[in-house]
């Protein structure tokens, strides 16, 4: 019998530790490729590790983009699409979790059909909209669309549903009109729902690649991802400076995922099975 | 069915109610609804993103009826298109779900290291897939990358991936498997935590092994997680786009193109503005269809006694 647990154990560990290898070895060569000058990149054999570690790539990559205002571009989009997220998928939740009014149901299931249509299908139209606003190269034009996430407002329906009615009552009965409960009843009870939910939309908005290529043509305004893909462009082959590229733009959304893990592993849960 | 019966509604709450749901109207009337029927008539045109839509001679000047449609369809593109995206499908399903089947197992174990196994297999899923396919095109380079340095240390000459007609879809899966199996692993683990303890403690009474187990009562139980993994991973290997623009833009020779690369090139590089629209109508059915499969599917032959 522990004959057989210490096997299990044994392909356990061999199994998981393949994975991670196979998970990993490519940020492994990330690093090691963006320490390598130029010449590096072609010895033959190839250097696993850099014989001589240089910083040139990264020197580039700060140099030739403005990386740190592209890091606070992406900061900014980001965290502004995240609030408006919040704001607005909550605000809708609440009034369709726990108020009664005519056609609530039948918005709902707009809400919910809208989930189907693919960015694709509204990006044209879309663009047209922005360019008659004026709103191509701004920021705006990348946060405003946060103001309508029919996912988001799914997701915290559900969550609202969970809250028992008494709550809201209660504070009913305390002279709190809807705005107030909203505010200090059903916000503070929302908080890990609203948590996760952030989490992952900042993740959603920090990581978009279709549409801030389509809206920020502008390498001043432009957001990381889109900043790397140009560096694609220019820089094809020169891989010690798109890995040095790849790796700083990594850093805010492993140290966002680190100190935010239980939320992300509760947003798995809520998404998971019940969409 | 929901009673048609008159009820009663406290007017400051339908008032309330309108007001909350003011910001996400105003945004679904904007970024979803209208865009959505403009797409719709444009697709009927032969636009090339240069006339104003707002002109009153505009559906007079450019309607051509479903001619757009009819080409797609008759047109060879459409269905290379298709082609890809189907053996893309094909090698990418069964391997993902192998995987993130693995992960949600390896992670379900109460062992030492899970936390950092997960950490591991999960930053794939947070880098973002500029990054993941960048770092992809260095590893998988012919003569420089890793793969093939691996591969030549075992004495296999590794193909020239992305350069070649043959391995480059295949090196498209690589890289998606890759990225997305931490993801689905964690939906298919939080599938595995919700099944009842007590079907294990049973099973071990009987004296089943943990393989037994895995086989006899979390895969069958998993079921409703499985198929929805599968219907969001079909209805995702529709939308590729970033690790195409960034690895291959297509290339080599077209056998990469797929449906989102095709309708932003007929869009925003061609300017055929009537053309790509009708390509992403196209992509619209089938997406749906995947959503019908799912809604009626659920139903049918998936298992939800957990």
């Amino acid at each position: 019998m522990t004959h057989k647990k210490n096997l299990g154990t044994l392909f356990y560990y061999l199994f998981s530790i393949l994975l991670a290898i196979v998970a990993m070895i490519p940020f492994l060569w990330m690093i090691s490729t963006s320490l390598k000058s130029r010449g590096a990149l072609m010895s033959i054999p190839i250097e696993w590790i850099p014989k001589e570690p240089s910083l040139v790539a990264y020197a580039k990559v700060f140099g030739k983009f403005h990386f740190f205002r592209t890091i606070g571009n992406s900061l900014l989009i980001s965290v502004s699409y995240t609030l408006i997220t919040l704001l607005s998928a909550s605000m809708a939740a609440f009034a369709f979790a726990k108020m009664r009014f005519p056609f609530g149901n039948g918005i709902f299931k707009v809400y919910l059909a809208t989930m189907m249509i693919p960015t694709q299908v509204t990006m044209i139209p879309l663009f047209v909209i922005m360019n008659k606003m004026g709103l191509i190269n701004t920021y705006s034009s990348v946060i405003l669309p946060s103001i309508f996430r029919p996912f988001a407002i799914f997701l915290l329906v559900q969550q609202i549903k969970t809250i028992p009615n008494g709550f809201i009552e209660a504070a009913r009965i305390d002279g709190a009109n809807l705005f107030q409960i909203y505010r200090k009843v059903l916000l503070p009870l929302c908080a890990p729902a609203l948590a996760t939910l952030a989490v992952t939309t900042f993740m959603e908005s920090w990581n978009d690649y279709l549409w801030p290529l389509l809206m920020l043509t502008d390498s001043a305004k432009t957001t990381l991802p889109i900043a790397l893909s140009t560096l694609n462009g220019q820089y094809a082959t020169e891989y010690n400076v798109l890995m040095a590229g790849s790796l700083i733009s990594m850093i805010p959304i492993i140290i966002t995922y680190i100190c935010a893990q239980k939320y992300f592993k509760n947003g798995l849960m809520d998404g998971g099975i019940k969409a | 069915m929901k009673m048609k019966a008159k009820t009663k509604y406290d007017s400051n709450e339908v008032r309330a109610a309108y007001v909350f749901l003011i910001p996400s109207l105003i945004g679904m009337v904007i970024f979803s609804a209208l865009p959505l029927i403009v797409s719709g008539l444009i697709s009927l045109t032969d636009w090339n993103g240069l006339d104003s839509l707002l002109d009153p001679g505009f559906m007079s000047q450019h309607f051509i009826g479903l001619k757009n449609f009819k080409d797609i369809l008759t047109g060879k593109e459409f269905w290379k298109v298709l082609h890809n995206t189907l053996e893309f499908i094909v090698l990418y399903i069964p391997l993902m779900l192998c995987l993130s089947l693995l992960v949600a197992f390896l992670l379900s174990r109460p062992k030492k290291g899970v936390g950092a196994f997960r950490v591991m297999f999960y930053i794939p899923v947070l880098t973002s897939w500029v990054a993941a396919s960048l770092i992809w095109k260095s590893v998988l380079s012919p003569e420089y990358g890793a793969i093939n340095n691996i591969l030549k240390m075992v004495g296999i000459q590794g193909p020239d991936w992305l350069l070649s007609e043959k391995w480059a879809m295949p090196a498209i899966v690589l890289v998606s498997v890759w990225k997305d199996m931490g993801f689905f692993g964690l939906i298919l683990l939080s599938g595995i935590m919700a099944i009842d303890k007590s079907y294990y403690e049973a099973a071990s009474i009987d004296g089943a092994g943990p393989l037994a187990k895995f086989f006899k009562i979390t895969l069958p139980l998993l079921t409703p997680s499985i198929f929805y993994v599968l219907i969001v991973s079909l209805i995702n290997s529709f939308q590729l786009f970033p690790q195409i623009m960034i690895m291959t833009d297509g290339g080599p020779n077209g056998v990469t193109q797929v449906m989102v690369e095709r309708i932003y090139k007929y869009g925003f590089n061609y300017y055929k503005m009537g053309y790509a629209s009708a390509f992403s109508w196209l992509l619209f059915v089938i997406i749906m269809v995947c959503t019908f499969i799912q809604m009626k599917g659920q139903n049918r032959w998936v298992n939800y006694d957990a």
